[in-house]
């Protein structure tokens, strides 16, 4: 069995263990926290597989902007007197133990694959190169649908947060 | 490092189960935010069977189609989050059955 057979299958089993994690909390924030560690190994699945860029957007976009934005509602929404118990609870030392051992077998894999004696070479898998000529070349009408789709969403949120907004404003006053 | 050292059928299976996780929590969670998270987990699903099936063929199509599921899932957690905090604001609670009035 090779090498890469094996950090697959650690891969795999971190990123099962982590979603099956997330479904089962009842606290959105550890339930945040599991999803994250499941995305980062799903990008090392993606990395093994020989799409770098895919796994550098999969941190990046998915990992750090949707959770992020994930994270800011669901800290919105605990405004109130029980939110600064409630932030106590959420930072206690115990629950980090599930998310640090999974993160700790991910970055184990990781620091094998950077230190180890196998040499990641460009050509071999697909590079952005690649991905880039494609995407501006056949796909491009795609990639204009995209960004059309993304500015309706834009404008969408916009005007959902901002009555919310005023409402909230009006709340307080 | 070569790509195709990872038999697909085994990423398919895991994309399989990461899919199945993703949607028994739509269908058993109420709460509005684990069902968005549950359908990230669905969508992230579909996009590492693209790769992998990418990968298999060593063709970009599999990535451009991972990339655009990742802009189809930005547009709509950012829509959906904007729902959560109207639905937080009108019924108070962010139960999705709250939010069944239509139903008739």
């Amino acid at each position: 069995m090779s090498l890469e057979i094996v950090l697959f299958y650690l891969a795999a089993l971190v990123s099962l263990s982590a979603t099956v994690l997330t479904i089962t909390r009842t606290n959105a924030s550890h339930a945040l926290i599991y999803l994250i560690i499941s995305l980062l190994a799903v990008a090392l699945i993606f990395f093994l597989l020989g799409a770098p860029f895919a796994a550098a957007l999969e941190i990046v976009i998915y990992a750090g902007a949707i959770m992020v934005l994930f994270l800011f509602v669901v800290m919105m929404l605990n405004l109130g007197a029980g939110a600064v118990e409630q932030e106590r609870r959420w930072l206690a030392p115990k629950m980090w133990i599930g998310p640090g051992i999974l993160a700790a077998v991910l970055l184990l894999e990781l620091l094998y694959l950077i230190v180890g004696t196998e040499v990641v070479t460009p050509g071999q898998g697909v590079g952005p190169k690649a991905v880039g000529i494609e995407l501006f070349g056949p796909y491009l009408l795609a990639v204009e649908l995209a960004s059309i789709l993304l500015l309706a969403a834009l404008v969408g949120a916009f005007h959902l947060g901002r009555r919310y907004m005023r409402a909230r404003r009006e709340e307080i006053e | 490092m070569t790509a195709v050292s990872v038999p697909i059928e085994h990423v398919l299976v895991l994309a399989a189960a990461l899919f199945t996780i993703g949607l028994v929590g739509v269908l058993v969670r109420r709460n509005v935010i684990f069902l968005l998270m549950s359908l990230e987990i669905m969508m992230n699903a579909c996009g590492l069977a693209f790769i992998a099936a990418g990968a298999r063929w060593a063709e970009a199509d599999g990535q451009i189609m991972y990339m655009l599921i990742l802009a189809l899932a930005a547009a709509e957690v950012a829509v959906g989050l904007g729902l959560v905090l109207q639905l937080q604001r009108r019924f108070d609670n962010l139960d999705i059955d709250a939010a069944s009035e239509l139903a008739g």
